[in-house]
């Protein structure tokens, strides 16, 4: 059982879509599984053949527990089946081991993806239902043929849940389903679990984005400005200190981009359930990208209440343990706004993607020399574009105007950050 | 310190940068950024690590003089014969 997604600690298999037997590719759809929030589709990390299934339709597992044996390619079969002990039959409910401990499969990966649970693949958004029912439960009535809307939901605001079908139809399970229970759990058996981290880290980037890109309706603001007097300020700062207290440019811009959101608090929080919701703390998400590949944004958390060298310094130890694998979980559940700065590649702006359910996103490219009108006269100064990604479903072009300038103002104020 | 030795320290705390990259390849002048994809946070761990080995605190004014490897040998060899 897969976690998939930072609050997921448990999954119930809904289907199984392969069989024993079954040759499986990389990347293949082998289960659908039920969250809290939905139906998500079960990838198979590994080619293989199906040697066996362990986990029973409408069984509830915690993470990591085994849902099948997979045989790798050129594997010898005996090194995948247990001793000839007699199986287990048994009805299927009783059949029910406790889940072996979750050492067969990592609970939480080394590193995480970055984005929250990918989006609800299966959910029919905006479908009218008669009954509030769990898409378990919605399932297992069918199948059992049990009506819906004669039963009372004991779940969140009286929604038929699973338990309920399953009390109304006896518990009954066909008697003919035979399930022979595993009496050893093979250490093969981390079928389910991502074995390629990046792969994995890819594929959540891609939900995540595809989720923001079709639902988000993200308008687009940029402003130019001007860092010289920041970067001067900076330089002077630094000069008279060792190294390991120096602060880097995008520091301040961490820091202007924190304070700035206090005074836009529709731009920093979660659109979740048709509503925004405002985020209790500025939390800064940080975009970081990884050695070959792949992106986590952990937030730097409470960013507007740090001081100028505690942002820097819990970005340096953010930056750190993001490269080498160390997330916390606490760093992936709550970023209120994420901030991505390309700078160092030498882009001159970013057009960010929201992260979903982030409703903005704020993108700085890199610091370059450029003529720069003002009063009058032309000069050539440092300057940084600072783009602004955000949720019209949340706020409008004027509050992200005002937003950017009030930015621009702070930046232009280096010794008040 | 021999050049030899500053610049089997500097490679080791790049290869610490940039773990997956091959060292032994490295182009004595092409520029550390571009060949290893290193960003402004760490050149400044660099720094900081070179600090931390040889005493050489390195100003950011001369940052510009560090931006290959023969450069930075270069001139590590020159502050520590100072």
């Amino acid at each position: 059982m897969p976690s998939l997604g930072a609050d997921m600690d448990s999954g119930t298999l809904l289907e199984w879509r392969v069989s024993p037997g079954d040759r499986v590719a990389r990347g293949q759809i082998v289960a659908l599984v039920d969250t809290e929030k939905a139906e998500i589709e079960i990838e198979c990390w590994q080619a293989g053949v199906v040697e066996r299934l362990i986990a029973e339709v409408g069984q509830k597992l915690p993470v990591g527990a085994p849902l099948a044996w997979l045989r790798e390619e050129g594997e010898a079969a005996a090194t995948a089946k247990p001793a000839p002990a007699p199986p287990a039959v048994a009805p299927a409910a009783t059949a029910v081991r406790p889940a072996p401990p979750v050492s067969v499969a990592p609970r939480a990966p080394d590193v995480r993806p970055p984005p929250p649970p990918p989006s609800p693949l299966r959910v029919a958004v905006g479908e009218s239902r008669r009954v509030h029912a769990s898409p378990l439960a919605r399932r297992l009535a069918k199948e059992r043929g049990v009506d819906l809307a004669s039963l009372a939901g004991s779940g969140p605001g009286g929604a038929v849940v699973a338990e309920d079908v399953q009390r109304a139809a006896g518990a009954r399970q066909p008697a003919e389903r035979v399930l022979a229970v595993a009496p050893t759990a093979p250490a093969e058996a981390a079928a389910a679990a991502p074995r390629d981290r990046r792969e994995g880290m890819r594929r959540a980037i891609a939900a995540s984005m595809a989720k923001s890109k079709r639902e988000i309706p993200h308008y687009y603001l940029e402003t130019s400005i001007d860092c010289g007097h920041a970067l001067e300020w900076l330089r002077a700062r630094n000069e008279s200190r060792p190294v390991s207290e120096r602060v880097l440019p995008v520091a301040l811009l961490l820091a202007a981009t924190a304070k700035a959101l206090r005074r836009a608090p529709e731009l920093n929080g979660f659109f979740v359930d048709g509503a925004f919701r405002p985020g209790s703390g500025i939390h800064l998400g940080v975009a970081v990208s990884l050695r070959g590949g792949g992106l986590v944004a952990p937030a730097l958390r409470g960013a507007d209440l740090r001081s100028l060298d505690e942002l820097m310094c819990g970005l340096r130890e953010l930056t750190q343990r993001a490269r080498e694998g160390r997330m916390r979980s606490s760093e992936f559940s709550d970023a209120t706004l994420t901030v991505t700065s390309l700078g160092d590649l030498g882009v001159d702006r970013v057009f960010p993607v929201i992260y979903p359910p982030q409703v903005a996103i704020v993108g700085f490219g890199r610091i370059a020399e450029a003529p720069w009108a003002e009063r009058g006269m032309l000069a050539v100064r440092p300057i940084v574009r600072c783009t602004l990604a955000a949720d019209h479903r949340v706020s409008d072009g004027m509050r992200g105007a005002r937003f950017l300038a009030e930015l621009a103002r702070l930046l232009a104020r280096p010794e008040e950050l | 310190m021999t050049r030899d030795e500053i610049r089997s320290l500097v490679l080791r705390e790049l290869g610490r940068i940039a773990p997956e990259a091959d060292l032994s390849a490295l182009p004595e002048s092409a520029p550390l950024r571009e060949e290893l994809e290193i960003d402004s946070m760490d050149l400044l761990n660099f720094a900081t690590a070179i600090h931390a080995a040889l005493g050489v605190d390195i100003p950011e004014a001369d940052y510009e003089r560090i931006a290959s490897l023969g450069g930075c040998v270069d001139y590590l060899a020159a502050r520590l014969a100072r």
